[in-house]
């Protein structure tokens, strides 16, 4: 074999072997047999609770739709991102078009893992890269309080994702990379309070996934955590909600999510009104909790470059 | 024909500002109502006492301030232009449901000013009733800072 032929060898195993440890290491993660059988019974009135937290009606509810009626969860509303557009499904109970057949764990599995009752992966645009910090229990509370919620019939668009992004596969990697369950910030001798804001928003809440910026593989930059990133839809910036970004007083930060008011009355717009009201349905305390941790995190610069 | 030019010339003289910059004047009569809420808000979250009369004028005010909210002029086609601007241009192809939302606004500022709310309690009812039309609206039509 000539030189040219060796090589050629040479580069088709060392192909074959990356394919392979690509294919492991973007195997699809889901939860142990154990914790699968440690999730507890789930209560329908605590699951209310978290499902406010979480937010799930912002991308979940029929674009457009008030009120009560954000609990049909028919899906549809579309995220347009840099890697293409994503259409949020239906998650109502229906059996066939929503999840209504689905068990306690594969919604545990979707939301802590980010893998479909198949074994595939989702795409992160679910933030379950979020989620992963949720108290199991949590999300046995939340499959209780979502058997509750009406069926919907229809399915929603599919994704329309450019390549390579249309490989679900390709996600394991970002996975390998991006998802933890660990707590994002270190607060020393948090209290009870600041405890549980931090897993408020860095949890079930998603903050992050708007108002930190990210790097090149979709990521969020822990060490600008909450710093305030460029808008992923469209144009302008999410803001700055460290210390060093927003000035507001814990009371003024509790009082916006609650009434949508800022301190100079000004109101909220853009994503964050689906947030807030979201948040508004929370207990006080909770609110108090989360806005106790903003004032505990770091003071960090704009996470976003500066305005000409 | 004269007598029209003549209307409009004289109306443009009366409302002249408005037409110098349609931004300005709109975020003038926002941040306005802010100025109302600001006197309602503390009652609500239990800061100052609630005080009934305090709480219908003030609420009277917020309504005289919204209804000046005219959609047509505040809004004039395609003010999108200058550096601090927001106005999102889906304001102009979805223009009969922003102005149903304005009227939104005063319709629902005109019902609590006509039985102002007569406790703390309540207040915060109608603050929290009001205040999702402000971001009713800026959900659609505001673009984020920046
Ligand atoms: C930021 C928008 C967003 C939020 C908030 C959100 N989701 Fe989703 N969700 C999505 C998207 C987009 C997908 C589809 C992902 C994909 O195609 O891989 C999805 C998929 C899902 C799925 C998989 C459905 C299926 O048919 O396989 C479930 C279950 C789900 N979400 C539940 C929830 C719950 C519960 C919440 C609230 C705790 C929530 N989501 C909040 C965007 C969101
Ligand atoms: C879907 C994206 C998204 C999520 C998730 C989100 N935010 Fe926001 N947030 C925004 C945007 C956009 C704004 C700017 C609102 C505007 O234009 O009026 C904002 C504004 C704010 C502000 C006001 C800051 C200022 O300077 O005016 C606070 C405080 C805030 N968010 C807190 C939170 C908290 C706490 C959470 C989690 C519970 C959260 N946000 C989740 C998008 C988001
Ligand atoms: C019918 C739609 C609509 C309603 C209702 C509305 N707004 Fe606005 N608001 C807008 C738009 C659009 C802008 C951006 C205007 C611009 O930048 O020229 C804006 C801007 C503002 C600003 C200026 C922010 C800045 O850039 O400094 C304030 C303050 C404000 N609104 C407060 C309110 C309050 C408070 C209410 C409720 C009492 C309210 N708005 C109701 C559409 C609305």
């Amino acid at each position: 074999m000539n030189l040219l032929g060796k090589l050629a060898v040479a580069a088709a195993i060392v192909a074959a072997a990356g394919g392979l440890v690509f294919w492991f290491a973007t195997a699809p993660e889901p939860l142990s047999e154990q914790s699968l059988a440690a999730l507890p019974q789930g209560d329908a009135a605590r699951g209310e609770r978290i499902f406010w937290a979480g937010g799930c009606t912002s991308c979940h509810a029929r674009p457009g739709s008030q009120g009560d009626a954000v609990l049909e969860l028919s899906g549809g509303l579309e995220l347009r991102t840099p890697f293409g557009t994503f259409v949020a499904p239906n998650i109502s109970q229906h059996p066939d078009d929503g999840i209504g057949s689905w068990t306690a764990g594969d919604l545990a599995n979707a939301m802590l893992r980010g893998v479909s009752p198949r074994g595939s992966h989702y795409y992160p645009a679910f933030p379950y890269g979020s989620y992963a910090r949720m108290d199991p229990a949590d999300v046995a509370d939340l499959y209780a309080f979502m058997k509750t919620l009406p069926v919907v019939e229809g399915r929603a668009a599919a994704n329309a994702l450019k390549f390579p992004f249309s490989i679900r596969r390709g996600i394991g990697v970002w996975k390998f990379v991006h998802l933890s369950p660990d707590p994002v910030l270190e607060i020393p001798d948090a209290s009870e309070q600041v405890a549980r804001g931090q897993y408020l928003v860095e949890g079930p809440g998603h903050c992050g996934e708007c108002h930190t910026p990210r790097d090149v593989s979709g990521g969020l930059k822990k060490d600008e955590w909450l710093a305030g990133a460029v808008a992923a839809e469209g144009e302008g910036v999410v803001p700055n909600i460290t210390p060093g970004g927003l000035d507001w007083s814990a009371g003024e930060i509790a009082y916006f999510l609650e009434s949508g008011f800022t301190p100079d009355f000004d109101s909220v717009g853009g994503s964050m009104v689906a947030v807030q009201k979201n948040m508004a349905r929370l207990p006080t305390e909770d609110r108090e909790a989360v806005a106790a941790y903003l004032k505990a995190g770091p003071a960090r610069e704009n996470g976003y470059p500066a305005r000409q | 024909m004269k007598t029209f030019l003549l209307a409009v010339t004289t109306f443009t003289l009366v409302s002249g500002a408005s037409f110098a910059d349609p931004h300005e004047d709109r975020v003038a009569l926002m941040k306005s109502f802010g100025q109302q809420l600001g006197q309602l808000a503390p009652m609500a979250k239990g800061e100052k006492p609630f005080d009934a009369a305090a709480t219908a004028a003030a609420l009277t005010e917020l309504q005289a301030r919204t209804e000046k909210f005219d959609a047509a002029v505040l809004f004039p086609e395609g003010s999108t232009g200058g550096d601090k601007n927001r106005a999102l241009p889906v304001i102009w192809t979805a223009w009969d449901d922003f102005t149903a939302r304005a009227d939104k606004l005063k319709a629902d500022v005109a019902e609590v000013a006509a039985t102002p709310p007569a406790d703390q309690a309540a207040l915060g009812a109608a603050l929290g009733k009001i205040g999702s039309n402000c971001g009713g609206c800026h959900e659609v039509y505001r673009a984020p800072e920046g």
